[in-house]
């Protein structure tokens, strides 16, 4: 296992410098560039001011170089300086990691907890009414765009009902401390947790479903039928376990994938999230914080791929590890 | 019967004149204002940064010798009083004694010239153009600043305001280097509030200057600046009361009739006379057949402006003219007539060289609004029976396209600064024409007469001569239709009506809110 998971590790390292190349060069591709755009805000620039710019963000180097510089920073976790907002670009990040890992860690357990439930208990009575039911919601959510959701939610709860702050990620000038803050922060938390967990959940709670019908056909759980065990321990223990293994996969890939639902998650409820931080980077082209928050996330999707792997051994101890 | 109604229109016509203290009752001390910023700006330092967002946060902390007022007459702000010599060549400035910055240190003259002569010039293009004008600064003691010109510069007078002279601490920036000082994060100077926090992404935190120098002002104890950084979101933030004041453009138009039902919530154009916001539509005339002038002038007539107005920007703003704001100084409003003619414009385009081509328009990447006007106005091109597609970009690539004269129509709009000279000549004189910049002499007009009109306007002392050489000017443009003028934008600032007094002078929010205080019955 040990093995395993060092073999796996050295590999990230070389995928995750192909992908530092990879985004540099296709970022540098799009027209503009942060100093074009910081002009552009200012509404008027003469030359000097365009020329000045770019020598401060290095921009007047050729591209290779700045490239090589990059990485050389990078492989030494030094991810640069954003001169849009005047903070080396580890720190932003820093700052902004939390609030992210926070908001889908939650959207995450949640959507996974809840499907994976709601798929059970779908499947247990087969076409029943409360099968339809879930299966019908689970169809909605699937198929509605999350901005709308997000919008509707902000509009029902916090507009119309005034139940749950709209937006932010705590009461600005609150001063909260202990519980209260946290009790605040969580309140911030539901609206945009449960907007990016429901796609999520509609996806686990159909997948566990039919999954969960596939191997209840199987022979194993007909013999433990025959056996006379009890309905709960055959769906549990025998149906459940086998079921999840596919669920698991898709957790696995999706756990790297919700940082792409963050991104507008984060936009609407105005999180400080690094979701969020990468969107204004990008129309900012702000270069290095784009490819900083590239290479975390890249960094985080390979971590996740990693414990799913391992997560695999855990739930089906048949199932070997090969780097 | 008369009587009543007379006291009716009697009532409502001071109902409009809008917020005036006197009949607002006596101000209140205390309280939080809650304001949208957006987008988060990239720096709070207005000598370094001149983004529109920082220019808003920014005019709490700096401040300039003057202020002006909504028909941009300069009112004292540092400077008590002032004197411009017959010649029209030195400005003698007397300062406000007492004045500090926020760290205890006496503001005085040395801090005006090192700003001037030294800070701005080094980091603020505008101002850089400016300075070109000046021979001297003097400061014969530290409460006197004598400013000579090299020759009068009609529109010198106009430029004291903080946006464009903020006051820079000489004690804190002398032989630094600028853009990298430390002390950038911690903007100081004479303003009304002083900094106190910023947590990027969230919010900007200003407290209440105990030490101002205006007597009893500010009214509020402190300003949280809110990031939200969606439109709709900040709509929400208004109607669920986590924010009470909505700077102009702050949300999408189509959100604007919605807001300004709800209970309690007041709407101002006013704030925006020295801006100026201008919008028009580029006209890439080194492309055939753009180089027509039928052909510009058929599809200025094509346009329906008064749709774009009061369909997309809900009857906010005004049509524009010609290349000059009626809000800007020396606006002539008898220039030759663009209206809405689809009938003149199918002739014009029949005699035009147009021949069916696709004309490529570049849209301004500033949200929904400005995405429908750009199909507005492709509607508008094809009824007349020309064909157009539009080119979709965001920000960073608009700027690029614009700067490689990579388009045929652009959407854009830019500030005037109050006068002709400061900023309507940068977009038609021959000499600013060059690629490279968005903001110069894009359409590529030239006119060598105009040219030398322009030059000896701005340098003209007397006003009466400054007016009659820009009347010239403007009838001249209007008929040569270097660009397709649209509105002058209004941007409404949107608040709640016990916030008293946030827009006071003609630079609306972004002149710091030392008068606003909140009524709390």
């Amino acid at each position: 296992m040990v093995r395993f998971i060092l073999g796996r590790l050295v590999k990230a390292v070389f995928i995750l410098l192909a992908i530092l190349v990879f985004n540099f060069l296709l970022i540098h591709a799009a027209p503009g560039d942060p100093a074009a755009v910081m002009a552009g805000e200012a509404g008027a620039a003469d030359e000097k001011f365009l020329a000045d710019l770019r020598t401060r963000f290095g921009l007047d180097q050729p591209l290779y170089v700045q490239l090589w510089i990059y990485i050389k920073g990078a492989v030494q976790l030094d991810l640069g300086y954003s001169f849009r907002q005047q903070m080396p670009v580890a720190e932003l990040i820093g700052d902004r990691l939390p609030a992210t890992l926070l908001l889908t860690g939650v959207a995450f357990v949640l959507s996974l907890v809840l499907g994976v439930i709601a798929g059970v208990a779908a499947s247990a009575r087969q076409g029943s009414w409360g099968d339809t039911v879930i299966s019908t919601l689970a169809l909605l959510f699937y198929a509605t765009p999350l901005f709308w959701v997000a919008l509707m939610a902000a509009l029902v709860f916090s507009v119309w009902l005034g139940w749950l702050p709209g937006f932010g990620y705590s009461t600005i000038g609150a001063g909260y401390t202990g519980m209260a803050h946290v009790l605040d922060v969580a309140k911030h938390l539901v609206l945009p947790a449960s907007t990016l967990g429901l796609f999520f959940m509609a996806i686990y709670m159909r997948m566990t479903r039919a999954s969960m019908l596939e191997v209840s056909r199987l022979d194993f759980v007909k013999t433990a039928r025959a056996k006379g065990l009890k309905r709960g321990v055959i769906q549990r223990r025998h149906i459940l376990r086998n079921a999840l293994l596919p669920v698991i996969t898709l957790a696995g890939l999706q756990a790297g994938q919700i940082f792409g639902g963050a991104i507008l998650t984060e936009t609407v409820f105005a999180w400080p999230g690094i979701g969020r931080l990468m969107f204004e980077a990008i129309n900012q082209r702000d270069y290095n914080v784009i490819l900083g928050v590239f290479y975390i996330s890249a960094a985080m999707v390979l971590l996740f791929n990693l414990i799913t792997d391992v997560v695999y051994v855990i739930v089906d101890p048949r199932i070997r590890l090969t780097t | 019967m008369i009587r009543p109604i007379k006291f009716a229109a009697a009532a409502l016509a001071l109902a409009l004149a809008g917020p005036l203290a006197a009949q607002d009752g006596e101000p209140q001390y205390g309280g939080t204002l809650n304001v949208v910023i957006q987008p988060e700006p990239p720096g709070l330092m207005l000598g370094l940064i001149q983004n529109g967002p920082t220019q808003m946060v920014g005019g709490d902390i700096y401040e300039s010798l003057m202020r002006y007022n909504f028909d941009l007459t300069p009112e004292p702000q540092l400077a008590e009083s002032w004197e411009i010599s017959e010649d029209g060549k030195t400005y003698t400035f007397k300062l406000r004694p007492g004045v500090t910055f926020h760290d205890g240190t006496p503001f005085t003259s040395a801090d005006v010239e090192f700003s001037m002569d030294v800070f701005l010039r080094e980091t603020h293009s505008r101002m850089r153009t400016y300075m070109e004008h000046v021979e001297s600064i003097e400061t014969p003691d530290d409460l006197t600043v004598v400013i000579t010109l090299k020759q009068p510069f009609g529109p010198f007078i106009g430029i004291f305001e903080a946006g464009t002279v903020p006051m820079i601490p000489k004690h804190i920036y002398e032989g630094t280097d600028f853009a990298n000082n430390p002390a950038n994060n911690t903007p100081i100077g004479t303003g009304p509030f002083k900094f106190d926090e910023w947590v990027k992404g969230s919010y900007i935190h200003f407290v209440k200057n105990e030490d101002y120098y205006m007597d009893g002002l500010p009214y509020v104890d402190e300003i949280y600046y809110h990031v939200i950084p969606d439109a709709a979101s900040r709509a929400v933030a208004y109607e669920t009361g986590q924010v009470d004041v909505l700077p102009g453009g702050s949300i999408e138009n189509f959100d604007v009739p919605r807001i300004r039902e709800m209970d309690n919530t007041c709407i101002t154009e006013k704030g925006f006379e020295y801006f100026g916001p201008h919008s028009w539509i580029w006209v890439n005339t080194d492309n055939k057949p753009l180089n027509d002038v039928k052909l510009r002038q058929a599809m200025m007539h094509a346009l329906d402006r008064d749709f774009a107005r009061d369909a997309l920007w809900n009857g906010l703003g005004k049509v524009a003219t010609g290349p000059v704001s009626s809000s800007t100084k020396f606006h002539a409003g008898d220039t030759p007539d663009i209206g809405y003619d689809p009938e003149k414009a199918k002739a014009l385009l029949a005699e035009s060289a147009y021949n069916g081509e696709t004309i490529r328009l570049l849209g301004l990447p500033y949200g929904e609004t400005w995405q429908r006007w750009a199909e507005a106005v492709k509607q508008n091109l094809t009824e007349i029976g020309m064909t157009v597609d539009i080119v979709p970009s965001d920000v960073a690539g608009w700027n690029q396209k614009v700067s490689d004269r990579d388009f045929d129509l652009a959407f854009t709009y830019l500030y005037q600064y109050g006068d002709p000279a400061l900023g309507v000549s940068r977009s038609y004189m021959g000499d600013n024409a060059d690629p490279g910049s968005p903001w110069n002499n894009v359409a590529n007009y030239q006119n060598a007469e105009l040219d030398a009109l322009w030059d000896e306007a701005a340098l003209m002392a007397n006003p009466e001569d400054r007016k009659a050489a820009y009347k010239t000017i403007q009838d001249q443009i209007v008929s040569d239709v270097p660009n397709l003028w649209l509105l002058e934008l209004g941007f409404p600032t949107i608040y709640r009506c016990n916030i008293k007094n946030p827009v006071n002078t003609a630079f609306g929010v972004n002149d710091g809110f030392r008068y606003v205080w909140i009524d709390k019955e």
